[in-house]
């Protein structure tokens, strides 16, 4: 449990850390104002559920790292169980209309790019030239997009941002707290040891001490389980645990090389099943495709030839 | 039995096979593993709880969407389209390939302008498959599935190796949480430059392979549907 004034004013701890909390505070105030308007959508037959999940998780946003950890963990799993329960969904807020987007878009013209950039833009800014975290940047990004676009056209005021923002967070869902909720899983592995059995397992399997073949055992297994499973965020948590750590970080790899190629390994995978429905079957249907595998087909080289490319670099590299 | 700490992932594995819900799946994963491997319901719990506040920067997207719609609204997707128009003398293979760059750029700057049914379907493939039929024939089928499955495919990989290169984007994140779990400290912009190269090549390889494969079919396909 920390107190909020006491952090705010220890001189330990540095203006990134407090600048972030600052931003945690304001994503939990959106959280909860998209719960909020979609408490009071009519409209919305889960009106209740919806709330409650934005709000779970806008409350966790701003008293979680002020409470206990284990109320946090309960406010955790109160918010999963409405869209568990299926209750969950998404308000009536309209979306612009093609004519809209088109005359605005005669109004302001290629100009639009310039706030589209800003938040990539900072964000990099502040990984290059200041000691703040890019994130951070990412939120002033955003802030400065905001302005920019309000002085483009009159008709930006600030609630069409609030709105839109809300249209949009009903569109992602809570599906968009996979990767949240998959860090979760991977701390309870940890804590589990489960790491320590797969490794247990594989170190009978590939001798140990060889970094290069640790490596390619790593990268191909990514790609497997990604194939697997239709997604490599759920695969790298486990297979870093279990491979990736054991055989080749602790073996002096850079974890930096590692850590960044092993994701893209197991992209190369998501490149090649039908389990990645959104990217590879998803198009077929949008496109009238004849052959369900048609996407998959196009892609299946270029997965091979960037798997082959990133295990050259990890072993060259690092 | 310390095997069967492994059920867990054995879950999530059938799970995401069996296509169940995938919040489910995670919550039934992690309450197994914690079962099987005698992890109390406090301990449980509070993993979750700063597993969650260690973890907040993957929910930064938030605050990225109150910008992203209202530059939907303020017409992004038109101004990428017009942007795609500049280049139609270009063949079918290379049309694919400069969607190819912009979505790279744009992916870069975790920006989403592309997909299926929002780009692909009414700005890039009208495009070329108009490109093909300036001689006056109707395209064959089999060239028009095939421009369709390129087209898909440039979306997904200059997508997948673009959004990388953004500092912060949510896959990073974890790999940035996950390692430090594990004591290794890393920083999202050291993570990012190494996947300069990558998405170099990736994106080469591919405008290559497209281009080359469509010069191919517009060969055996010349004079339209037999």
């Amino acid at each position: 449990m920390t107190n909020p004034i006491e952090y705010f004013m220890s001189a330990e701890i540095t203006m990134s850390d407090k600048l972030l909390e600052i931003m945690y505070f304001v994503i939990g105030l959106i959280a909860i104002y998209v719960a909020i308007r979609n408490l009071n959508d009519k409209s919305n037959d889960k009106r209740y559920g919806t709330f409650a999940f934005w709000f779970l998780l806008g409350l966790m946003f701003v008293i979680g790292k002020w409470i206990p950890p284990m109320y946090t963990g309960i406010l955790m799993v109160l918010m999963v169980l409405s869209p568990i329960l299926k209750q969950v969904k998404a308000g009536s807020e309209p979306s612009p209309s093609v004519e809209e987007m088109t005359k605005n878009y005669k109004k302001i013209g290629f100009k639009v790019f310039i706030p589209a950039v800003s938040i990539g833009a900072f964000a990099l800014i502040a990984a290059l030239f200041t000691t703040i975290s890019p994130l951070f940047g990412m939120g002033v990004g955003v802030v400065v997009g905001i302005i920019l676009l309000m002085i483009f056209s009159k008709d930006n005021k600030p609630s069409v941002f609030l709105n839109d923002g809300r249209r949009m967070l009903d569109i992602v869902g809570p599906l968009s707290m996979l990767p949240t909720l998959l860090a979760a899983l991977g701390a309870v592995f940890t804590t589990a040891g489960v790491g320590d059995v797969i490794s247990g397992i594989v170190s009978n399997i590939i001798p140990e001490g060889n970094v290069a073949i640790g490596i390619i055992v790593y990268a191909v297994g990514m790609a497997l389980f990604t194939m697997v499973m239709g997604n490599a965020f759920a695969a790298i948590t486990v297979m870093t645990v279990g491979i990736g750590a054991p055989f080749v970080l602790a073996h002096g790899a850079d974890p930096v090389i590692i850590g960044s190629l092993a994701l893209t390994c197991g992209y190369c995978g998501t490149l090649c099943t039908p389990m990645a429905a959104n990217f590879n079957i998803v198009p077929v249907a949008v496109l009238e495709m004849k052959d369900d595998y048609g996407v998959i087909k196009n892609q299946v080289v270029i997965a091979g030839i960037m798997l082959v490319v990133q295990i050259i670099m990890m072993i060259v590299l690092s | 039995m310390e095997i069967l700490k492994l059920l867990g992932i054995l879950i999530v594995v059938v799970g995401f096979i069996l296509k169940l819900d995938s919040i489910l799946i995670i919550m039934v994963a992690a309450i197994v593993t914690a079962l099987v491997s005698g992890i109390d319901v406090v301990t449980f719990l509070q993993t979750l709880g700063s597993s969650f506040v260690s973890n907040r920067s993957m929910c930064t997207f938030i605050i990225v969407l109150v910008l992203t719609g209202t530059l939907e609204r303020n017409g992004l997707k038109q101004a990428a389209a017009d942007l795609m128009a500049k280049f139609k003398n270009a063949s079918a293979g290379l049309i694919i390939g400069i969607y190819g760059i912009i979505r790279l750029i744009f992916g870069a700057f975790n920006i989403s302008v592309g997909g299926a049914a929002s780009f692909i379907r009414p700005i890039v493939m009208p495009m070329a498959q108009a490109i093909v039929e300036k001689d006056g024939h109707p395209i064959a089928e089999e060239y028009l599935e095939q421009l369709k499955g390129m087209s898909s495919a440039m979306d997904n990989v200059a997508w997948f190796f673009g959004q990388v290169l953004f500092v912060g984007t949510s896959g990073m994140l974890l790999v940035q949480s996950t390692l430090a779990d594990l004591g290794y400290q890393v920083e999202l912009i050291d993570l990012a430059s190494v996947q300069i190269p990558v998405a170099l090549i990736a994106t080469a390889c591919a405008i290559v392979y497209y281009f080359l494969k469509d010069k191919k079919l517009a060969k055996k396909y010349a004079g339209g549907a037999k």
